[in-house]
């Protein structure tokens, strides 16, 4: 049953897989970069035949009902243009208050949408990869994001594509505020294996007090992420470590299960 | 097994392993998402060499961590390990039964992400595990166990159908044929 052969052959895939993994880091993203430009002729095949169905529906949809969308649509760019407007000239308002007080200037976000084009295979990690890499100007820690809010960072960047560590795996903690009166300031960390709706909020206060539905953005702490970026509402909290912390679960903005297209907002 | 068997077998875990990142399969229904790999290393156990064996787990295990967040080589040890059992000892199973093949595909999807998850937490990476981690392996389990028996059916099929069958030699000789009269 055992021969020598075979544990020869144990020995060899072993040493190749301690060879493998005693790779520098430089190495292993090249050769993972080699392997995973296999795939790409795939991964747009697959978001064709992805576009196909909507396609031939797109063909088949009545008129009255695409004159009905373009009139909304319309209308909804008509209200945004006049919200742009009063938030141009706030906007306008707000920079001369801050020259006056000496503060700083807020830079404007720049963004560039990206599609997800895939999940990870594996179960215990959450990440995905996008269509944006270091051709469009990708680097590692960039934040991400959808219109609803925060899903995560930057952490690995190839010529063409990107990966992105989303909120809730282990590897993306973000330092996270509380839009209450006290203003409590936590880490938003890993959270459960299969609910990727919520998220853990850690290390706040032991006298932290929080209600349900209060708003968590990001911090601005840590340097990463900008002020501001809405997280995720309270779902319920508690007290751990004999009251020295506050830990409470959240809600998270961005639907992190049905991502399609992301922003990666440049610095 | 046929060489075209074999290269079959690198084209399916190649497709198995683009469609459990680009498909959504069992992950939105149960939280979970079926890893295909140790069904068609059980395949490659029962029918084909070590070579073979260990040529998969290599290539199934790097294209497997060249999508995931996983560093480039750590499936590889499960996935050969796996298959070098069951090919040490497949003498003694009865391959061509389905309840073999179930009961095979289960054990191999139980103890590769297991051992995959042992060696990142060993080599001192985060994990997502909790609870929640018992139900997805629970899951690979089962999706591994019913993906088993599919597997060896369509390559067989596959076997069949473009493969040489062996041709077996009849005992009849025209020379040796005894001609007897009617009377």
């Amino acid at each position: 049953m055992f021969k020598q052969k075979h544990f020869l052959a144990l020995g060899a895939v072993t040493l190749a897989a301690l060879l493998l993994l005693s790779l520098p880091p430089r190495v292993t993203a090249r050769l993972k970069l080699a392997l995973g430009s296999l795939f790409l002729p795939f991964s747009s095949l697959a978001a064709t035949a992805e576009q196909l169905p909507a396609d031939v529906a797109d063909n088949v949809l009545p008129r009255r009902e695409l004159l009905q969308e373009l009139a909304r649509l319309q209308r909804e760019n008509q209200e945004l243009k006049v919200r742009a407007l009063q938030e141009a000239t706030m906007g306008l308002e707000n920079e001369q208050l801050r020259y006056q007080l000496r503060w700083q200037r807020q830079v404007a976000w720049k963004i560039k949408l990206a599609n997800v084009v895939m999940r990870d295979p594996a179960n215990w990690w959450r990440t995905v990869e996008i269509d944006l890499g270091s051709q469009q100007g990708v680097t590692n820690n960039l934040p991400v994001l959808t219109p609803e809010g925060l899903v995560g960072r930057i952490a690995a960047v190839w010529p063409t594509h990107s990966q992105v560590v989303l909120i809730g795996d282990p590897n993306c903690r973000v330092s996270a505020l509380i839009d209450n009166p006290a203003h409590d300031v936590g880490v938003v960390n890993a959270a459960g294996a299969l609910d990727n709706t919520l998220a853990d909020l850690t290390y706040l206060s032991g006298t932290a007090v929080l209600k349900p539905g209060e708003d968590v953005v990001t911090s601005g702490l840590g340097g990463i992420f900008p002020k501001g970026i809405p997280i995720g509402r309270i779902v319920d909290s508690r007290q751990v470590e004999f009251g020295l912390y506050t830990e409470a679960r959240v809600k998270l903005a961005a639907n992190l299960g049905t991502l399609e297209q992301v922003w990666v907002l440049f610095r | 097994m046929s060489t075209q068997n074999t290269l079959m077998i690198y084209v399916a875990a190649f497709l198995a392993v683009f469609g459990q990142a680009t498909l959504p399969g069992l992950r939105d229904w149960v939280g979970a998402q079926v890893d295909l790999l140790p069904a068609l290393m059980v395949y490659t156990a029962m029918y084909a060499s070590l070579v073979n064996v260990g040529l998969l787990a290599v290539l199934g295990g790097m294209w497997f961590d060249c999508l995931s967040a996983n560093p480039l080589g750590i499936s590889i040890l499960p996935l050969f390990l796996t298959g070098w059992l069951i090919f040490t000892q497949r003498e003694l199973i009865l391959r061509d039964l389905p309840f073999a093949q179930i009961v095979l595909g289960a054990a191999a999807s139980a103890v590769v992400p297991l051992g995959t998850v042992l060696m990142l937490l060993s080599a001192g990476k985060g994990l997502l595990l909790d609870w929640g981690s018992l139900w997805q392996w629970m899951v690979m389990v089962a999706g591994g166990a019913a993906a088993t028996p599919v597997v060896f059916a369509v390559f067989n099929w596959f076997d069949r159908v473009f493969g040489y069958q062996v041709r077996t030699e009849t005992s009849f000789r025209a020379d040796r044929e005894i001609r007897r009269s009617r009377l």
